[in-house]
């Protein structure tokens, strides 16, 4: 294209901006007290950095065509995407934006200028494996030192922490349900009822023996586990849709026992109190109980209540981060594959010896374990837990987290997470523009990768059919 | 080695098989042939355990299989290649070996996979190919392969030349052959091509309408006026 067409393009790209930011960013209803009704408040500034924004973004994305601009831009938009968050705005919503934009340009370069679209494009022998191994060797690794360091990154606010907690919880849950979806290739509809009876199991056994956060955590783990080779036990013979209205019934008729069973579950009044967890046995609290320290005290330091949210972060990470662990590493083994082939084709599986009841026990199990550790976790952070929580709507995100990935990979789901639960909590300050971000990048999904953000293995639908059908 | 008694196999009300015997002896290759919809693969997948006998017996070595679960039945050492070749499509061809040794000793693994690529040369140098995007001839081999790696006592197989050339054919006998020589294995051998099923086998059975009506030495079937008539007349 030539220098005019790009122009044309990226203006065109910039007047429909234009358009939709004009009325819906452009004004704004606030309530002044005091006045009668609503008054309008102007904001042409956002529309024209909004407007600006599109238009470098649509140019940068048309330049990227031309092989010898792919790498500028590469690192231009790379330097601003990590440069930007340092610089804190007035109105961090903008500064965001513009990190999103220009990371998802060096995203989109650093596919081009490593070849990897190519590489995924070819559909034959490994090179589809090999793509997702070049982004989990490089990208993987850059993921987890910045989740490590964004705590202390400057832009960071204790709000930011609060949601990256938050994002976090999904990952770990995404990763769970992973198991039991994307591997064994079980559409399990109900797993937010593993996530509640870890809560429940935390909250109940923590306020009953007063045991600490990491002895509560395996048994709400355990107990979670066991749920699931309970339920899982009389289903796993159905299939697919089946299967899926089994699950989803299951998931809401243990919200429902814990809505009514007030004695033991407090009703819909949830149960409160429940202990907050500690370092080491040293509480994050300002004043420790007589003979106590605190962790602030321990380590010298003002006490703040920040510490906690920290602590809470590197906890979920870490939950997170095994719960990917041990998935990578169940995959390389045979129980891990046998899923996978279970998937596949159960007839030939059973022909090989493999037991599918139990080998979809255990991917039940495991993946039923992870959300009970969720839920613990869930619970020592929220100090209170109700059956709202735990309504089939979480299933349904958690799933929308996995299916989004594609299915099988492990940075989809992080990505998936951050789009689906980040960006939607973060536009919470947008109000009503919240759900159009969100519907803005399902669509951008739908368009772009139709097959999931990170599809690893390609339906194999789409497969050239060999001689003679196969399986 | 296996004895199948009076084995009746019921789909629901159909019943498939109606008393069927038949006896596979060590080191033999033994065929069974019929038309379609004799309920040639009604009974090898009944040896197998799915579906369950509704009469008669089925017995491995010294022990009556017939109520175990297929998966316990393939870990005493019976092994199939089912009818079309089940390979797992989006797997590379060496998962799909490693699915197939997946009840035995890890520790054979490599010895056991140079001795299916010794076989079967075309798939050492695919071995890293997903297997859905492999010819069917190569997907029959991985098939063979596949089953081959749990160490199997009595290997089972449906239909391993259907849909494929001559010349594949040929090859996929040869090698049947070959393991039965060398290494005495046991075979049984569900075929449509009768005339190289037969010249294969020791002996053989001929199935129709779920009954055994003709049975002999591979010779004796090939010179059968009926066996002729039904199955090798036209063609061949
Ligand atoms: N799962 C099933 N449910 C109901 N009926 C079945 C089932 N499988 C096979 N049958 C019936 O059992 C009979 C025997 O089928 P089978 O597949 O054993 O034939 P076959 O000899 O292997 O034929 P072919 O040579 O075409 O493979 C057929 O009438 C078939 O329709
Ligand atoms: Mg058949």
């Amino acid at each position: 294209m030539d220098a005019r067409a790009l122009l044309k393009d990226a203006g065109l790209a910039a007047f429909v901006a234009f358009a939709l930011a004009f009325p819906m960013v452009g004004f704004q209803t606030i309530d002044v007290s005091g006045s009668h009704g609503i008054t309008v408040v102007t904001r042409f500034g956002d529309v024209a950095i909004a407007v600006a924004l599109v238009f470098i973004g649509r140019l940068a994305l048309s330049l990227l065509q031309n092989r010898a601009m792919r790498l500028p831009i590469l690192v231009l938009s790379a330097a601003l995407a990590v440069g930007l968050p340092l610089l804190t705005t007035s109105y961090p919503v903008i500064t965001w934006l513009s990190v999103i934009a220009t990371a998802v340009i060096a995203v989109r370069a650093a596919w081009l200028v490593f070849d990897i679209a190519d590489v995924v494009g070819r559909d034959e022998g490994n090179h589809l494996r090999d793509a997702t191994a070049f982004i989990g060797r490089w990208f993987g690794p850059v993921l987890v030192v910045f989740a490590v360091l964004f705590p202390f990154l400057p832009m960071t606010s204790r709000y930011i922490l609060d949601l990256g907690i938050l994002v976090l919880t999904y990952v770990m849950l995404g990763w769970g349900l992973n198991v039991v979806v994307g591997l064994a290739g079980l559409l399990d509809l109900g797993y937010v009822a593993f996530y509640a009876v870890g809560a429940y199991s935390y909250a109940i056994i923590a306020q009953t023996f007063g045991w600490s956060f990491w002895v509560c955590l395996p048994l709400a783990g355990l107990f979670a586990a066991f749920f699931g080779v309970i339920l899982g036990f009389p289903v796993l013979r159905l299939r697919g849709d089946y299967l899926a209205i089994v699950t989803l019934g299951f998931g809401e008729i243990i919200r429902i026992i814990l809505l009514n069973w007030s004695s033991f579950s407090g009703g819909p009044n949830g149960i409160s109190g429940v202990p907050r967890p500690s370092f080491l046995g040293f509480p994050f609290t300002a004043n420790p109980p007589e003979g106590t320290r605190a962790f602030h005290q321990l380590f010298g330091l003002d006490f703040a209540p920040e510490h906690r949210i920290v602590f809470l972060y590197y906890l979920i990470l870490a939950l997170a981060l095994v719960t990917n662990i041990f998935t990578l590493r169940i995959r390389k083994l045979p129980i891990g594959r046998a899923w996978e082939a279970l998937r596949e084709d159960e007839v030939a599986c059973r022909a090989l010896g493999i037991n599918p009841t139990n080998t979809k026990l255990t991917a039940f199990a495991i993946g039923a374990m992870f959300a009970g550790f969720a839920g613990a976790f869930f619970a020592t952070r929220q100090g209170f837990i109700s059956p709202e929580s735990f309504s089939f709507l979480e299933s349904a995100v958690i799933l929308a987290i996995v299916v989004l990935d594609g299915m099988g990979s492990q940075i989809g789901v992080v990505l998936a997470a951050v789009l689906l639960i980040g960006i939607p909590e973060f536009f919470r300050e947008l109000a009503q523009f919240r759900m159009l971000a969100f519907g803005a990048a399902m669509v951008g999904i739908m368009i772009w990768r139709p097959r999931g953000l990170l599809a690893h293995r390609d339906p194999s639908i789409h497969l050239p059919k060999a001689v003679g059908g196969g399986a | 080695m296996l004895t199948v008694q009076g084995v009746s196999t019921s789909y629901g009300h159909i019943q498939a098989l109606h008393g069927v015997d038949i006896d596979i002896r060590k080191g033999e290759i033994v065929t069974l042939i019929g038309a379609n919809g004799a309920g040639k693969t009604t009974l090898l997948m009944t040896i197998c355990g799915k579906p369950r006998v509704t009469g008669g017996r089925i017995v491995f070595g010294e022990r009556d299989i017939s109520q175990l679960p297929t998966f316990e039945i393939v870990r005493l050492g019976i092994a199939q290649a089912p009818e079309g070749r089940r390979v797992f499509p989006r797997m590379s061809v060496l998962e799909n070996l490693q699915m197939g040794a997946i009840v035995a000793d890890p520790a054979h693994f490599d010895a056991d996979c140079h001795r299916v690529f010794k076989l079967f040369p075309i798939l050492d140098q695919r071995k890293s190919q997903r297997a859905g995007t492999l010819s069917g001839g190569e997907q029959q081999m991985l098939s063979i392969g596949r089953a081959l790696m749990s160490r199997p006592r009595l290997l089972l197989l449906d239909e391993p030349s259907l849909g494929l050339a001559p010349m594949i054919v040929k090859q996929i006998f040869s090698v049947i052959r070959d393991i039965n020589e060398r290494e005495g294995m046991t075979v049984f051998l569900v075929e449509q091509n009768a005339f190289h099923a037969l010249r294969l086998a020791h002996r053989g059975y001929v199935l129709a309408n779920g009954r055994v009506v003709l049975q002999g030495t591979g010779q004796e079937l090939l010179a059968n006026r009926e066996v002729r008539a039904a199955y090798l007349e036209g063609g061949h």
